[in-house]
């Protein structure tokens, strides 16, 4: 294999940045601290520098792309099928949602409607995976404070949600379900019923993580107060999802700009909003946020209309040419795909707008003056998944 | 009634889980593994396997798989006319049809397109190998896979979808 | 029978050579038991887990299996570190844990060494393991070490206070610095005038044993308290670039001070040894004794473990303003409660 002279550049200017940011951060006084790219806090490869004053951080920075993946790029070589199931991994633990809002701006170019039915199950399975990705921030929080035990619970009580995906699409982790158009298959017998038992076992969840770790006074003197962002920071910096609404700002795409593909208007549920803005908050918004999920998927489950699943499209798939954006709600804030198509096989630009890479840009503004536990606690609530912030 | 501290309603949660665990009608979460397995459900994507007999060697899958993954290659033959006294038909003998699980994405869109039926999920997962190389499994391989292969499972009220069968 | 053992007359050299070698089999075994039973099994029963399996009879060889493992690992010192003191420091560690032993009484006559001033003892030798995981923390020469090891160097000091403070009460209550003493005060109590059951002193220092069960969580770096090692902020703290039998000499050592404080707080608070309805002064007491200390240390240990899977962590100043602005206060009131009282009654 030989090394073209692009990659020595790429090599050196790659050094060059460590080199910048190290120096950057190194002082005559003060310490600076490496956490990650293998650290146990940063659930990924994630490299987060601080320069210390004692515990104290004076200046601390993210630094992405150690898991950069290239899907941007990637997607312009895959045909639209294809794109699904490389779609899956951007946030791995809530992959239905990452595959809907592109379904649905293919859809929308090619001027395409799901069934109804397929338009309700395609909504259940995306707020299953909602409850599994956020089930499991409850569960991580919980470890990066040093409780461990409420880590195993969600771990545990999650298994009943992934059981319900793996039951519907074949895959625990990956669905690739969605299809332009409507669903892959139809639901097999009996899984209305178990999915409304998994729903129990998730508000029971729900329960003890309140009893065990939200009602602690420890992890009440841990989280509140501590990295408070006000709305009009929360909204410059691009945050979206649960982190905006724990700044008090009233802001949902399912409730406000659901695209059309999804039937959230079919169930009554609410929006949390908490007006602190503090890592408590953020945990409280994502508590009550799983319990409204619940609450969502248990009236859907109920109001499945009967039909095909799939509209008529054409079983080699070209995309007319235009350009579309559509974004969700997804787990973790505002997930979007602008596709750009030249009526092709496979389209011919896809941006991917993920809400992790906004929800952390924020760290290097809200870390100044706290303690080294206090960036972990900060992290941990502001809960990004690595997969989408590098993508 | 004075507010029950929250540090020991903690201590209540963890305690219960405990007293929970350790009764005969509760039991632990989990499964001891090598000993014990858990059933996963009919459509789980565990390995994909091969009915030889449908195959036609049309490529589709191999050209549709995102990373590539899947090998086929095949000849032409004469095989005896379907009515006596017709021509001989022309078909694709299929010489070797390889998938390599060390790529394989396990995303299903190889069984999606095979137009005749004869890619088939089966639920078995318990195919690691020591050497990454040896994850390339050969059809000899992929056919006894056609064994574990459960039925389709009835679809719930209200679906038009058809159902489908397995060749056995 | 049992007369005619105690009533062998050994010789000095005798004496200390048994001694030492039941002391050098014990110390790890309790800190197996501990180990196992708690770490292992409870804290899996409370996830709804089962814990190992496979390793002896359901498991319960695990951590036997685990410390062969860590004898077989390649021993690194890191390039940079202060190579002597690197090696020195699981040692301080582990001898500061083994000291502490010389004084818990397991019967009237089990006790390895009985000290006058044997609970003074206990608090100065305990407080040794500071200087050994500061020196872990320093030359390892890694940031998160030395992170780690201030923090648990102010946080051990912090918390050296509240303890020897709450255990100030008791000694006023029982008049000696002696653990033998203390056992004794105990046996010879009366609640209300009924003697029967002695005298525990949990009953009349509930407070003391508070204070004391939240000092040793800190002491003992477990949850809440365990930032000096948190694994999520400093990575393991000051045993971070420890490997193989240095790695388990800390290891030993936690989980035998765990043991070794249970024992003290099973004899300051609990009884110790002594069982009511059984004469202290009868050889039968040697024998029943260990076994009575033992249940009592389990049930203590049971609380520390407990609290230990259940809490989060504090952070490193609300712990120091935990242990100064309340927990001291609390033992100096206490101390002067019972003083007054002591005099009065």
């Amino acid at each position: 294999m030989t090394v073209t002279d692009s990659q020595k550049m790429a090599y050196v200017a790659a050094q060059a940045a460590d080199a910048r940011v190290n120096l950057q951060f190194e002082t005559e006084d003060g310490m600076t601290l490496n956490m990650g790219p293998q650290h146990p806090a940063t659930h990924g490869t994630l490299r987060i520098v601080a320069q210390l004053d004692g515990e104290q951080v004076v200046r601390c920075e993210p630094i992405p792309g150690y898991m950069h993946r290239g899907y941007e790029k990637l997607c312009e070589v895959r045909t639209y099928p294809q794109v699904t199931t490389l779609i899956n991994r951007i946030d791995w633990l809530g992959s239905f949602a990452n595959e809907v809002p592109f379904i649905l701006a293919a859809e929308k170019l090619m001027d395409v409607e799901a069934p109804p039915r397929a338009q309700v199950i395609r909504t259940i399975l995306f707020e299953l995976s909602r409850l599994g990705n956020i089930s499991l921030f409850l569960g991580d929080l919980g470890i990066q404070l040093g409780g461990i035990t409420i880590g195993f619970y969600a771990f545990r009580d999650r298994e009943f949600v992934l059981n319900q995906i793996e039951a519907a699409t074949g895959g625990r982790f990956h669905p690739n379900f969605d299809r332009i158009g409507g669903l892959k298959d139809d639901l097999p017998k009996g899984w209305i019923a178990e999915t409304h038992r998994a729903m129990d076992r998730m508000r029971r969840l729900c329960d003890e993580f309140e009893e065990l770790v939200l009602g602690n006074e420890i992890f009440q003197a841990r989280t509140r107060g501590i990295g408070v962002i006000p709305a009009d920071i929360a909204t410059s910096y691009g945050m979206s999802g649960a982190n905006l609404r724990a700044t008090g700002v009233d802001w949902d795409l399912r409730r406000d700009a659901c695209p059309p593909g999804l039937s959230y208007d079919l169930a009554d549920w609410k929006v949390w909003t908490h007006p602190d803005g503090d890592s408590y908050a953020r945990t409280w918004v994502r508590l009550q946020e799983v319990r409204e999920s619940t609450h969502i998927v248990d009236q859907l489950l109920d109001s499945i209309p009967a039909g095909p699943i799939m509209a008529k499209v054409p079983r080699i798939i070209k995309v007319p040419e235009g350009e579309a954006w559509v974004a969700t709600e997804n787990p973790l804030g505002e997930m979007g795909y602008y596709v750009v198509s030249k009526g092709d096989l496979v389209p011919f630009r896809v941006k991917i707008r993920s809400a992790s890479f906004n929800n952390i840009s924020v760290v290097p503004w809200v870390t100044r003056g706290v303690f080294v536990p206090d960036v972990i606690t900060i992290m941990a609530s502001l809960y990004f998944i690595l997969g989408d912030i590098d993508r | 009634m004075p507010k029950v501290p929250g540090m020991v309603k903690g201590l209540g949660v963890t305690f219960r889980t405990m007293v929970e665990t350790l009764k005969p009608s509760g039991g632990p979460a989990t499964v001891q593994y090598p000993h014990e397995k858990e059933e996963p459900s009919p459509r789980a994507r565990g390995v994909i396997a091969l009915h030889e007999e449908n195959c036609t060697a049309c490529m589709l899958c191999s050209r549709e798989c995102p990373d590539w993954c899947i090998y086929i290659e095949a000849h032409k033959t004469l095989a005896p006319p379907r009515r006596a006294g017709g021509k001989p038909r022309q078909v694709n003998q299929l010489d070797r049809f390889a998938i390599d699980y060390s790529l394989c994405m396990y995303c299903g869109i190889c069984v999606e397109v095979c137009p005749f039926e004869a890619l088939f999920w089966s639920p078995e997962y318990e195919f690691s190998e020591v050497s990454i190389a040896d994850l390339l499994h050969e059809k000899e391989r992929l056919g006894e896979w056609m064994e574990t292969v459960p039925d389709f499972e009835p679809y719930e009220a209200g679906s038009e979808a058809k159902g489908k069968k397995v060749p056995r | 029978m049992s007369e005619l053992i105690f009533a062998i007359e050994l010789a000095y050299w005798q004496q200390t050579l048994i001694k030492v070698l039941v002391a050098a089999v014990l110390i790890p075994t309790t800190a197996l038991i501990l180990g196992i039973v708690f770490l292992f099994k409870m804290m899996s029963w409370m996830q709804s887990r089962m814990g190992p399996q496979e390793a002896g009879p359901r498991g319960l060889l695990q951590l036997a299996a685990d410390g062969l493992k860590f004898l077989q690992k390649e021993d690194i010192i890191p390039d940079r570190a202060d190579r002597f003191v690197f090696k020195a420091a699981p040692v301080v560690v582990l001898a500061s844990t083994f000291l502490t032993y010389v004084i818990l009484p397991a019967g009237p006559d089990l006790i390895i060494e009985n000290l006058p001033t044997g609970i003074f003892f206990a608090m100065a030798v305990s407080s040794l393991s500071v200087v050994g995981v500061l020196m872990a923390g320093w030359s390892s020469s890694n940031k998160y070490a030395l992170m780690g090891g201030l923090r648990a160097g102010g946080q051990l000091i912090a918390y050296e206070l509240p303890l020897i403070l709450a255990v100030m009460g008791v000694v006023i209550q029982a008049g000696s610095l002696s653990m033998q003493d203390i056992v004794w005060a105990q046996a010879d109590g009366s609640m209300f005038g009924f003697g029967g059951l002695g005298l525990p002193f949990v009953i009349t220092q509930i407070v003391a044993f508070f204070i004391f069960m939240v000092a040793i969580q800190a002491e003992l770096t477990q949850p809440p308290f365990d930032m000096p090692v948190a694994e999520s902020e400093v990575v393991g703290g000051f045993h971070v670039e420890y490997t193989g039998f240095r790695f388990l000499f800390f290891f030993l050592g936690e989980f035998a001070t765990a043991f070794a404080f249970a024992a003290i707080a099973a004899t300051l608070f609990l009884g110790g040894w002594w069982v009511p309805g059984i004469d202290p002064n009868s050889a039968l007491a040697n024998i029943v004794g260990p076994i009575a200390l033992f249940v009592k240390i389990m049930v203590v240990a049971f609380l520390i473990f407990w609290f230990r899977f259940t809490y989060p962590r504090f952070r490193e100043d609300q712990l120091q303003r935990f242990a100064w602005k309340y927990l001291i206060p609390l033992a100096l009131a206490n101390i002067t409660i019972t003083g007054i009282l002591v005099v009065v009654l």
